[in-house]
């Protein structure tokens, strides 16, 4: 039942990604507009006012729940939504005498009448939502922003989530993700941020930061331990909408966010059979490879095409090269290790941290030898409370029968892992030792 | 059949409910009334502000109002047609407010 429920919900979130919502109320629909619309209505007021533009938002959806809840949804709901934004934000402007707050590019032309509707109006055309919520995206992943805030700040302002559905993603408390939304405000009013496209100069730079704050998104969603899968699949989808839009933006659709867009269809495409009933982990060794959705892997190598070209290469260019060769291969001992060995060499060179090393190390078991894997193994520095790390050394030396020293490491491993799951694994490998 | 009003009280706090709350909210309160204007049992309703004036005696004083506790403040109505009044109050159970702590008040209207 569950993992029906799953592969629904990730037809739907497939749905989401590759048509517009018209005619029925999707998922979500209330949060993906609300991200939209602060992100329109800050561009327009400032991004200091951004606090207006939440509660022109807000008062929009509560507009709609009071007529859509008695009256029926309308046939076409996100723009019923913008014309009562568009309609709001025209009398806010209105009321108000002076424009000296409003960004100054907006200033005087929403003083006179005739240009004030005419410009409400334009910012709310698709291209320039986009566009906003590009803007929108370098504002909140600013490089002077710490990186926990720029995550929450864009899960508030861009995907739409109030302050107690992080801190429930998150596994920490409101008041932990307010403080992170607040240091990212003050920077922003420290540094004057303001929400333009960054020049051609800083561009690079400034997309490689929206990129890693992506990716540290989805992974929060794809690796986490939380208990509710709904939550995990949520961060994942909502990484993966914005990842989207800068793939189809001209001005960020760089081979590296394509290969981001790849690596992320590649890994959602295994959600479903990365739990089992019970919603324990399931093992790559150990999925049911007939589980994975293959709507998303192929739409994992369609990126991966399409980034192939103008050459660039990135660290998303490999580990999404890693993640489809895992995909293409039909089980896991028929999977090409001497490449995914050869990918892990190259993403070591490029970013050298011992979790790549650690991975690099478990692909040369299969790739070369036992022998090997424990070798590199040995050599990582930094992983000493890392319960994989030796439960992976415990699993080579398993394979090798020395089982004395697999015991050994198993349970170092067991006594560092707080998850029930891994623990019951650790449990059933110990006493098989 | 009678007609018989519902008065709901508290529920949702607007003010913080977050998007993805205000649009469970609405789909639950959409599918209710879908629902009873299937069965034929609906008349119509409305959400109410919260704001409100209230105007007191023969001086006809005027005041800022409701002063009570927001939870008691009516929040929306709607006119229902029942056989009497258990069935009423059997619909009234059915209202999604009470998922959000609220509070329906079930009224006959009186025949003239």
């Amino acid at each position: 039942m569950t993992a029906l429920l799953r592969s629904e919900k990730l037809q739907k979130c497939n749905l989401l990604l590759s048509s517009k919502n018209i005619h029925e109320l999707t998922d979500h629909l209330f949060r993906h507009e609300s991200g939209k619309m602060v992100s329109v209505l800050s561009r327009l007021l400032g991004l200091q006012n951004m606090e207006t533009a939440q509660d022109i938002v807000q008062d929009t959806l509560l507009q709609a729940m009071n007529t859509w809840g008695f009256n029926g949804i309308p046939d076409n709901p996100s723009a019923w939504l913008y014309r009562v934004a568009k309609n709001k934000a025209i009398d806010f402007l209105r009321r108000r005498k002076k424009f000296k707050e409003i960004s100054p590019q907006y200033a005087y032309l929403v003083e006179s009448e005739y240009s004030l509707t005419p410009t409400v109006h334009n910012l709310f055309l698709e291209n320039e939502i986009q566009d906003s919520q590009l803007r929108m995206m370098f504002a909140c992943c600013h490089p002077s922003i710490p990186e926990e805030s720029q995550i929450a700040m864009a899960l508030k302002t861009l995907c739409g989530l109030g302050v107690n559905e992080i801190a429930r993603a998150f596994l920490t408390n409101d008041e932990t993700i307010s403080k992170r939304i607040y240091r990212a405000r003050e920077k922003i009013r420290a540094e004057n941020i303001e929400l333009d496209v960054p020049g051609h100069t800083d561009l690079q730079g400034r997309l490689d930061a929206v990129l890693k704050s992506l990716y540290l998104l989805f992974n929060e969603g794809y690796n986490s331990s939380h208990p509710e899968w709904l939550i995990r699949d949520d961060l994942c989808e909502e990484a993966m909408r914005l990842c989207l839009l800068l793939t189809q933006h001209p001005l960020t659709g760089y081979p590296r966010s394509k290969a981001l867009f790849s690596l992320m269809c590649f890994q959602s495409s295994r959600l479903n059979a990365r739990l089992d009933d019970k919603g324990n982990i399931v093992l790559l060794k150990y999925q049911d490879r007939t589980r994975w959705h293959l709507p998303l892997i192929q739409k994992g190598f369609d990126y991966l095409d399409a980034a192939a070209e103008p050459f660039e290469v990135s660290t998303y260019h490999f580990e999404a090269a890693i993640a489809s060769l895992h995909a293409a291969a039909p089980s896991f001992e028929q999977t090409d290790w001497k490449s995914i060995y050869h990918l892990y060499e190259m993403l070591f060179q490029a970013q050298p941290n011992p979790v790549i090393a650690m991975n690099k190390a478990i692909a040369s078991a299969y790739a070369i030898s036992k022998q090997k894997a424990l070798e590199e193994l040995k050599e990582i520095k930094g992983l000493e409370q890392h319960h994989l790390y030796y439960a992976s050394i415990g699993e080579m030396y398993f394979e090798l029968q020395e089982k004395e020293n697999a015991r050994t490491y198993f349970e170092k491993a067991f006594r560092l892992t707080n998850s029930q799951t891994e623990k019951q694994l650790l449990l059933e490998k110990i006493s098989l030792c | 059949m009678k007609d018989y009003l519902l008065l709901f009280r508290g529920g949702l706090d607007f003010s913080t409910a977050t998007p993805e709350q205000l649009q469970q909210a609405m789909m639950k309160w959409r599918n209710w009334i879908a629902e009873l204007t299937k069965d034929a049992r609906y008349n119509g309703g409305n959400r109410l502000e919260n704001n409100g004036t209230v105007i007191k005696g023969v001086k006809k004083q005027i005041f800022d109002g409701p002063h009570t506790e927001s939870k008691e403040i009516v929040g929306g109505y709607i006119s229902i047609k029942a056989g009497d009044k258990q069935e009423a109050i059997e619909i009234a159970k059915g209202c999604p407010i009470f998922n959000y702590d609220g509070i329906v008040e079930v009224r006959e209207v009186a025949k003239m």
